[in-house]
């Protein structure tokens, strides 16, 4: 399970003369559903490119399975991609777009002819062997091509936001129809998204990557919960990113008040970003014999969201988003507090151009 | 049927009178005296004169040459179109605009031009006799004719090939090696059969002209080489004798058709069908 399958080595790449990617460092373990997130632009589908062969790096070298594979050919690969806008051969039918593999390989014909059946009926789309492409529908057709995939018997299959084209409801069906094939088929799936709840929900690592460098490697929980930088705190679900001073270990003073925290090894009195999400901030209304809050604020905007009320509030010169299920009305006074294992704390960047820049989408 | 489609249907009418006064009564036409005799009565005697030795001589003639013509588009055509599609937007752009440039001036005026070149004193025989190298001798020979039939219709090759290969996603190139084809199949089974529309047309858009063509054979041909388009255009025009041109241009029609069929056989898609 954990022997490295791919690996990354000091990848850069550039088009045009403009950087795509710097440097990069991935490995990428047997069997393991790893997600590259990150807006457009941030070289994931690059990244993508380079495993599977369609672009070369300038520099540093792709390892597969321990051999170096950086200037093969993507027919020479043992890997398999299933494209944004499914790719279908239009001019072949079902059965024939996903022989057309098969037949390169030169297996026989009753071989292809199982391996179609079964592919069919993995992705649930049996009795399908003689439509066109442009007969079915999107959600149809993007099957079709991880079918056409899979029957090669890849190793790792490269999936470049397969989703995208997709409806809400049909997206959310794929994606647990993806879970299921990984499962059933036991392979390495690589996945480019920039949908980070599509990550979350399906990975079991998420790579996310902004402006052609790695901002964090980790599973969807420690993304969510334990953000490194405040871009993957902004880019991950909504976020409270606050510029706050670490007063000591345990000990960060946000927006003036002391909260107690659960992060050390930050140093004293130094400036860091503090990230709270916006569930994990407790609302009581404030009234003259109860200010247990550490922090009195104002609610400014309400919406309702179905499952919880979405309220910005007005504190300290700062608007916090806060997600309760409990009702406060616009213009009611509001104290915040938060638990100490909520307020996840990050280093500040160094450099001005390593500030995680703002989301492009 | 309500209003709108009503007057939508008439925003065709220009068009229908159009093609009654200049395609369907014309033809009309050219099959009534293809089919009568000078007297005015009923005869397949003009349809019959195709088996004429010089008659059928000029027919096979001009259908081995525009046969010929068109394989030799569609080789040069082929490379060209693929070049082109793998050109920057801003290249590409100026090499189609060259490419289109010469049919800005007249038809003739080019085909023309070529006999001078190719006369036996013309410019490109100076140059070779200057460089005492030996001359060139195929005006009015059918190599000529082929030479001006290549020249003239060749853009009509090119322009529908470039439009259906730029047309090709390069995600569905891209999945096929992905698969496991190399470049040779790449092409011959992606391709080559989504290219098949565009050669469908650029056949229909060569051959068809080549083979009815009166010009180039007379200009390059000199007056020795008659093609069925020759034949015809005397009949006309020296004979008077429009019964017989009448039933010749029939004979060829049918083989235009015969032609389209043919070619159409091999187009499963049916994107470019012409009948």
């Amino acid at each position: 399970m954990s022997k490295k399958l791919i690996d990354l080595q000091n990848i850069s790449k550039s088009y045009d003369g403009q950087l795509v990617l710097d440097d990069l460092n991935l490995y990428i373990k047997e069997n393991e559903f790893i997600t590259l997130l990150g807006p457009s632009g941030c070289g994931k589908t690059t990244t993508l490119r380079i495993i599977g062969g369609f672009e070369t790096p300038e520099k540093g070298s792709v390892i597969f399975d321990g051999e170096d594979i950086t200037h093969l050919p993507p027919y020479k690969r043992q890997l398999n991609t299933v494209f944004q806008k499914y790719a279908l051969f239009p001019h072949m039918n079902i059965k024939e777009n996903i022989a057309f593999g098969l037949k390169i390989k030169g297996k026989t014909q009753s071989y292809i002819s199982d391996k179609i059946k079964y592919a069919l009926k993995l992705v649930n789309l049996d009795g399908y062997e003689n439509r066109m492409p442009d007969s079915l529908s999107g959600g149809q057709q993007q099957r079709i091509a991880i079918a056409r995939a899979i029957v090669n018997e890849p190793k790792v299959l490269l999936l470049d936001e397969p989703l995208g084209a997709l409806d809400l409801k049909l997206r959310q069906d794929m994606q647990y129809e993806l879970i299921r094939l990984k499962n059933e088929l036991g392979i390495t799936f690589i996945y480019v998204t920039h949908d980070q709840e599509e990550a979350l929900t399906m990975s079991d690592t998420i790579v996310v990557m902004n402006q052609g460098y790695i901002q964090q490697i980790g599973s969807p929980e420690k993304i969510y919960n334990e953000p490194e930088n405040a871009f993957v705190a902004d880019f991950i679900g909504d976020s409270n990113i606050i510029r706050s001073t670490m007063v000591r270990d345990k000990l960060v003073n946000i927006l003036g008040v002391d909260f107690e925290c659960v992060d050390t090894g930050f140093g004293n009195n130094k400036p860091v970003d503090v990230v709270i999400r916006p569930e994990d901030v407790i609302l009581t209304e404030c009234n003259t014999d109860n200010m247990q809050g550490r922090i009195q604020g104002v609610v400014s905007h309400l919406i309702f969201k179905g499952v919880h009320y979405e309220m910005e509030v007005q504190a300290n010169g700062f608007e916090w988003l806060v997600h309760s299920t409990s009702f406060f009305p616009v213009g009611t006074l509001v104290s915040i507090d938060v638990d100490p294992f909520n307020i996840q704390i990050m280093n500040k960047p160094e450099f001005e151009d390593e500030e995680a820049l703002k989301i492009d989408e | 049927m309500n209003s709108l489609q009503r007057n939508k249907k008439l925003l065709g009418t220009p068009y229908f009178i159009w093609c009654a006064f200049f395609i369907i009564i014309p033809l009309g036409m050219v099959f009534y005296y293809g089919l009568t005799d000078r007297n005015g009565s009923l005869t397949f005697e003009n349809i019959a004169a195709i088996t004429q030795p010089e008659h059928i001589k000029g027919l096979f003639l001009a259908l081995g040459l525009s046969f010929l013509s068109t394989i030799i588009c569609i080789l040069l055509s082929y490379p060209l179109a693929m070049i082109l599609s793998a050109m920057k937007v801003s290249t590409k752009s100026f090499v189609v605009f060259i490419f289109i440039l010469p049919m800005w001036m007249n038809f003739l005026l080019r085909t023309m031009a070529w006999q001078t070149l190719l006369e036996k004193t013309g410019v490109i025989n100076s140059v070779l006799t200057f460089l005492n190298l030996p001359v060139l001798k195929i005006i009015n020979t059918p190599s000529a004719i082929v030479l001006g039939m290549v020249y003239n219709f060749l853009p009509f090759m090119v322009l529908p090939l470039y439009n259906c290969i730029s047309k090709i996603d390069e995600n569905v190139i891209n999945a096929a090696r992905d698969l496991g084809a190399n470049s040779i199949k790449v092409f011959t089974r992606i391709i080559l059969p989504l290219s098949v529309p565009g050669i469908i047309s650029g056949i229909t858009m060569v051959f068809i002209p080549a083979l009815t063509t009166f010009v180039i054979s007379k200009l390059l041909g000199g007056s020795k080489i008659l093609l069925i388009g020759n034949i015809i255009e005397e009949e006309f025009t020296q004979a008077s004798n429009w019964n017989l041109g009448s039933g010749l241009s029939i004979v060829l029609m049918i083989f235009i058709i015969i032609s389209i069929i043919i070619t159409n056989i091999f187009d499963k898609g049916g994107e470019s069908n012409f009948l």
